[in-house]
């Protein structure tokens, strides 16, 4: 089972971003995904820094993805997109139909989380198309992963999103400019202010989403580290990490350890919530709520807190 | 222009229907369709019914199985397209991808319309979807604004587009929202229902009348403040210590003030929202909404929203207003 660090997806300083990259070369991570999945309007790094640092990693080892953007509105952003995929020399995450439409034409590419892979004939059509990996979605649980490996199509390795707040909805509208009283054209980039996203809190203090510009994102911080065992007794290739601002060098060892068998699970998620931007949550895995955080063998027992 | 009403049960069919709907759509009883709520849908008997009665009254019926095929039970979602071609619908609503692949090898004559939950925002993705499956219609998501909507249609050869005309308005981009399911383990994609009514929870309480979704607040409301279900986007939360709707407010989506730009763009069809709500309400809309429409269709230069209209249509609203969504930069 090999180790993804997934797309960033917060808008962090440019300055920042290059260092947080620079040292992912040193680290046991086996694909990086690289590129901005949220907003068009984000310049911190062009599509030209973005190569910069895929050849950087690929020089330093690693297997480099480019990802797409998720929602595409104006057509500058397909034309990006189209530029994009055509002149990679790297393979690409296509996060929407658009992009797969033109990575079908070149194959070999990446199917994202976002694409709505629920079961196994869509699974198929993908892999006809040209897909070599797929990511599950992200309330995907257990059981329904469990019945996609068995029918899962030769050729095609599946990813699964194991760290990180969950990007689990999409707007045309800015949550953060928002939040600012800011209209989205006039934003001023306010997100660079949030590098985990910005919590959004029920009435009574209950974390529920974190916004993070069109984005919403879940409030807990998904954890499958746990269900390692699972994950590789079901045949689940790669294990997707996504970035956040803090102690990802932990949250990096931490599954590569409990990967090796080096750590124990309980013991190593118990490590992890210190790493961790806000509480850890795992409910979509055992087909409940995605906010609940449930124990081993907890499949009837859900509990917030 | 068609106008395409909903159709949660025979009786909302029949009021669309008489009150001049150029076609409904509506889903079977079961988790294969985007409004799968405790009474509402239809029985393949009811459909058929539904089917001769819109047929009678000259409007085509479309059959919506939009939700994603959940894994190992793809052979449910490929009935529910076989029931819909049995009772003579004239087009398939569909999102799955293998869906669209099993209805266009098996059904090549029955229509097929990319849902909006199929998450199409771009000529390339619609395209690419009527090569593969010979889409013949997209329903388009709210998150294009106008002339957005113009370039996607300009784009487009082979392929109709349809987009939301009234109704509760999705702040998401449909078929990628997984906020109803973070809360309460149901989402639209998985089980056709967001924010579903088995999760609210209403309670009078020193604080105000507060309303829960699988126990997380959602909304609290003072003395006088009118409540309104409590769909999750549309709850007040607290950013920055301040509470307010930080996704969006309680608030309708209508486009009857922008009818002719719509039609001189070259949509086939103004898609009404409702599938959840009574004949009653649908009469009324679809009554309002052909006025509006004819009154488009005859003169559309001359063309401006009548003030009756807009407001039979205001009280109608969630919150009692509307809002152009997406359509209009404003509202980003």
């Amino acid at each position: 089972m090999r180790i993804a660090l997934g797309p960033l997806l917060y808008l962090w300083p440019r300055a920042r971003t290059l260092e947080f990259y620079a040292q992912v070369r040193d680290w046991p991570v086996d694909i990086v995904y690289l590129g901005e999945t949220v907003c068009a309007k984000r310049r911190e790094l062009r599509p030209k820094d973005w190569l910069a640092l895929a050849n950087d990693l690929a020089g330093a080892g690693k297997e480099v993805v480019l990802s797409t953007l998720v929602l595409l509105e104006a057509g500058s952003e397909l034309g990006e997109m189209r530029r994009l995929v055509n002149s990679s020399a790297y393979p690409v995450e296509a996060n929407d139909m658009s992009a797969v439409s033109v990575a079908a034409q070149k194959g070999g590419f990446v199917a994202g989380p976002h694409l709505n892979v629920y079961n196994e004939a869509t699974l198929a059509t993908l892999r006809t198309w040209g897909a070599v990996r797929w990511v599950a979605p992200l309330e995907m649980g257990r059981k329904g992963l469990e019945a996609l490996q068995a029918s899962r199509p030769g050729g095609l390795e599946t990813e699964v999103f194991a760290y990180g707040r969950m990007p689990l909805a999409f707007s045309a509208r800015c949550f953060t400019a928002r939040a600012e009283a800011l209209a989205k054209d006039q934003c001023a980039f306010r997100c660079i202010q949030d590098p985990d996203g910005r919590p959004v809190l029920t009435q009574e203090d209950e974390l529920v989403f974190a916004v993070n510009g069109i984005q919403t994102q879940s409030g807990r911080v998904c954890s499958l580290l746990s269900q390692i065992e699972p994950l590789r007794a079901m045949g689940i290739d790669v294990v997707r990490l996504s970035p956040h601002s803090q102690g990802m060098r932990q949250v990096v060892a931490l599954f590569h350890d409990v990967i090796d068998g080096v750590r124990l699970p309980a013991e190593a998620e118990r490590a992890l919530a210190d790493s961790a931007p806000a509480p850890l949550c795992n409910g979509y895995w055992y087909g409940h709520a995605g906010m609940v955080s449930l124990h081993p063998g907890g499949e009837h027992a859900a509990q917030r807190a | 222009m068609e106008l395409v009403c909903p159709a949660g049960s025979l009786p909302a069919l029949k009021a669309a229907v008489d009150n001049g709907a150029d076609a409904v759509y509506l889903g079977f009883r079961d988790a294969t369709n985007a409004r799968n709520f405790p009474g509402l849908n239809f029985s393949p008997e009811e459909a058929a019914r539904g089917v001769d009665y819109a047929h009678r009254g000259g409007a085509k019926v479309f059959a919506a199985i939009n939700t994603y095929a959940q894994p190992g039970q793809v052979e449910r979602w490929r009935a529910g397209v076989e029931r819909a071609g049995a009772v003579g619908a004239d087009a398939l609503i569909v999102a799955d991808v293998g869906l669209l692949g099993f209805a266009a090898a098996h059904y090549p004559s029955l229509r097929l319309h990319l849902s909006v939950q199929g998450s199409a925002t771009t000529p390339a993705a619609i395209q690419f979807l009527h090569e593969q499956f010979r889409i013949q219609r997209v329903i388009l998501p709210r998150v294009l604004s106008l002339a957005q909507v113009r370039r996607v249609l300009g784009e487009l050869r082979d392929v109709e587009v349809e987009v939301f005309g009234f109704g509760s308005l999705c702040v998401m981009v449909e078929g990628r929202c997984m906020l109803s399911s973070y809360l309460t383990g149901e989402s639209p994609n998985m089980s056709g229902a967001c924010s579903p009514a088995k999760a609210v929870r209403w309670a009078e309480t020193p604080a105000g009348r507060e309303v829960r979704l699988n126990q997380v607040l959602i909304d609290r409301y003072g003395a006088h403040q009118a409540a309104g279900y409590p769909v999750l986007c549309k709850g007040r939360f607290a950013v920055d210590g301040r509470v307010d709707y930080a996704l969006e407010e309680p608030t309708s989506l209508s486009v009857i003030d922008i009818l002719p730009q719509l039609m001189e763009a070259g949509v086939a069809g103004i898609k009404i929202e409702g599938r959840q709500r009574s004949p009653a309400y649908v009469a009324e809309v679809v009554a309002v909404m052909r006025a509006a429409l004819d009154q488009c269709l005859r003169d559309p230069e001359g063309y401006a929203p009548d003030a009756g209209l807009t407001a039979r249509l205001d009280r109608l609203a969630e919150g009692r207003t509307h809002t152009l969504g997406a359509l209009e930069r404003a509202w980003l």
